[in-house]
């Protein structure tokens, strides 16, 4: 007789194994869209590997594109480690480059070397607002953050607009509906010259260094770690649950947020309507790849970047639509999802155990 | 043109039922799901599923019904992913359905583009044209606000009060409704948990793919990225407003749909002049969040929804 039984906590191997052969399983996938589209499926992938380790330029767009997705996806990460729906960093992302561009371009008279870290501060703290409202309304009315979150995003997208049409428009622009470029003391340095990847990258390894701290050693990961398992039992152990899923909203968002900052004041020095595609989307991709740690973040992301450089120069080379990374990064998503029913049970043979329900 | 004058104008009434189609198919497909206890954000995926699916279809040469039924198929198909990851293996109904969304976003966009790789503007197809009955057609008012809408919205109309009469009226719609509140009792009668939750879901989600169908289809007549733009995440809001209800989701749609038609006019008036164009478009996303906050203490959700079930496990 063959039983499912589900296990007290999963082995430590499958809490690493389990997203490295999802991601596996996901490319492997991707053999499927590639034939239909009629490309040669080896020659396709070997593509895709040399768009991303094949020269030092292809490796560094790969890091200038991991960049927003391990902000991105530490919004995520922490957020859904409280049970926080945070689905709204598509459009925190866009307020944190707003915010960005709007001190970047001079409009205040700041020195210098004071430039940047004042970008940073306010790009982090648009996007917290941009997350604060549908936290209170969570809060204060009971709304569901899910649905809050996901039609702000489009709330935000026009608002954008809005800007980029008025308010923040370059007057040097030729009418297209740009900002003004930020100012050369205002962006993040390059690491490496003639390169795009840029320090952004240093921050944001920083801060996923900083969160995993935060959330494995401190009482406020602790807190929210708590609110996340057991909202009930956390309320019944004195934890302000509120005051923990409000503090946990304000960081993911502020995060989301740097993840326009890097995006503008690291790689494209000015603001546009179509900066991310879809990283606050991914960035929950990302996340669960992960397995909700920080840490994991950073290599979860790394995969995801290669999966977009490299299809991206694959299907430039072979003409396969570029739609192809989406694809992988959507099944690589319900790959990790089954893969984590795999860890919680185990198939046993013969009688139930004793003391199994 | 002043107010007043939209108002009376039966050019607004049809287009606010016309505006309305989509989120009423959407209503419905996402409450028959959460009635049975499934929550499922795969909608947006599933709407652009849905309008790709019956696009392309049609296209093909399958004719506007054959790309009904296709667009319904793809809807089911997505569904049934969902269904699986969330009702008998029990895992996350948000991130699942998330996937969902990126999964049916992506397949589209990929199988669209890899259909049609070399085309600068979409290319068209012939759409539902308006209803012309005899005698009907022309009632003044009655007419073009009703009949001469195209079939797709009768559709959607005749969905209602097949949803409606399921849900209040057959023995299915009794254990659908007990599945989404107390499943051990629906399992204690003997009935499929399972069963009846992924039926609900897979159905729910062909209905989903008919709101994207109406888009590609009788709305407009070529497929374009983005075109659902949301319109999945308002339906979810209004079966909250409606309170789970499908003649209350009707009423909601209209509303928004009404909302919507009366916003686009008033920009033509002077008052609407006065304030930029954009306001306008976020209107209709600030209203179904305000909708929202008013309704999220008083809603009653059925109280099963979220929670997995497991055959043996009390």
């Amino acid at each position: 007789m063959i039983r499912i039984e589900p296990r007290n906590a999963p082995p430590r191997l499958m809490t690493v194994g389990i997203p490295v052969l999802s991601a596996v399983v996901a490319l492997a996938l991707a053999a499927i869209p590639l034939a239909f589209a009629g490309a040669p499926i080896a020659p396709a992938y070997v593509e895709m590997f040399r768009g991303v380790f094949g020269s030092m330029f292809a490796f560094s767009e790969m890091l200038t594109r991991a960049t927003p997705l391990i902000f991105t996806g530490l919004a995520a990460a922490l957020a859904f480690r409280a049970r926080l729906w945070n689905i709204g960093a598509e459009g925190q992302l866009y307020l944190g480059a707003m915010a960005a561009v709007a001190i970047g371009t001079g409009v205040l008279d700041i020195p210098g070397i004071f430039l940047l870290p004042t970008i940073i501060i306010f790009g982090a703290a648009a996007g917290a607002a941009g997350m604060a409202v549908p936290a209170l309304l969570k809060t204060r009315f009971g709304a569901d953050e899910v649905v809050t979150t996901l039609l702000l995003n489009f709330v935000i997208l026009i608002f954008l607009q809005m800007m980029l049409e008025g308010p923040l428009k370059d007057p040097m622009g030729l009418g297209w509906p740009q900002s003004a470029p930020i100012l050369d003391q205002g962006m993040f340095p390059t690491l490496i010259t003639r390169m795009r990847v840029h320090s952004g990258l240093i921050l944001a390894l920083v801060v996923a260094a900083i969160a995993q701290f935060m959330l494995a050693r401190s009482v406020w990961g602790f807190r929210l770690r708590a609110v996340g398992e057991n909202a009930a039992a956390a309320r019944h152990a004195g934890i302000g649950v509120n005051r923990s899923l409000f503090s946990v909203a304000i960081i993911s968002g502020g995060l989301a947020g740097l993840a326009g900052v890097s995006e503008v004041a690291g790689l494209k020095g000015y603001l546009t309507a179509d900066i991310s595609p879809g990283f606050g989307y991914t960035g929950i991709v990302v996340a669960m790849l992960a397995g909700l740690s920080p840490a994991g973040v950073v290599l979860a992301a790394l995969f995801i970047a290669s999966v977009f450089v490299g299809a991206d120069s694959m299907s430039r080379a072979m003409g396969v639509s570029s739609y192809l990374a989406d694809l992988v990064v959507s099944m690589s998503l319900l790959c990790v999802l089954i893969g984590g029913f795999v860890a919680r049970y185990r198939i046993s043979f013969g009688e139930p155990a004793k003391g199994a329900s | 043109m002043d107010i007043l004058q939209i108002l009376l104008s039966d050019s607004f009434w049809a287009a606010s039922l016309r505006i309305a189609t989509p989120l009423i198919f959407g209503v419905l497909g996402a409450l028959l799901c959460e009635k049975s206890g499934v929550l499922n954000l795969g909608i947006e995926g599933i709407f652009v599923a849905g309008a790709m699916a019956g696009w392309l279809a049609v296209w093909a040469g399958a004719g506007l019904w054959g790309g009904v039924l296709v667009a319904a198929l793809a809807g089911g198909f997505f569904g049934l992913i969902h269904a699986i990851l969330t009702v008998p293996l029990g895992l996350s109904q948000h991130v699942s359905g998330l996937g969902v969304t990126l999964f049916a976003t992506s397949s589209s966009y990929f199988i669209y583009r890899t259909a049609l790789p070399n085309v600068s503007s979409p290319p068209r197809i012939e759409p539902f044209r308006a209803l012309d009955i005899p005698v009907l057609s022309d009632l003044p008012f009655v007419g073009p606000v009703l009949f001469q809408q195209t079939a797709m919205t009768w559709l959607a109309l005749g969905m209602v009060a097949l949803v409606w009469y399921v849900l209040e009226r057959s023995s299915l719609g009794v254990a659908l409704k007990a599945v989404g509140d107390n499943p051990d009792s629906v399992d204690a009668q003997g009935l499929s948990v399972y069963g009846l939750r992924i039926g609900a879901v897979v159905a729910g989600s062909a209905l989903m793919a008919l709101g994207g169908a109406f888009l590609t289809m009788s709305a407009f007549d070529a497929f374009f990225f983005g075109m659902v733009n949301g319109r999945g995440w308002i339906s979810i809001a209004l079966v909250i407003f409606a309170s789970w209800r499908p003649g209350k989701a009707l009423l909601g749609a209209l509303l928004f749909g009404a909302f919507d038609a009366f916003q686009v006019r008033l920009q033509t008036t002077d008052v609407g002049a006065l304030v930029p164009g954009q306001i306008f478009l976020m209107a209709p996303y600030i209203l179904s969040i305000i909708a929202l906050v008013i309704v999220a203490r008083k809603a009653d959700y059925p109280r099963a929804l979220l929670t997995p079930w497991f055959k043996g496990q009390r």
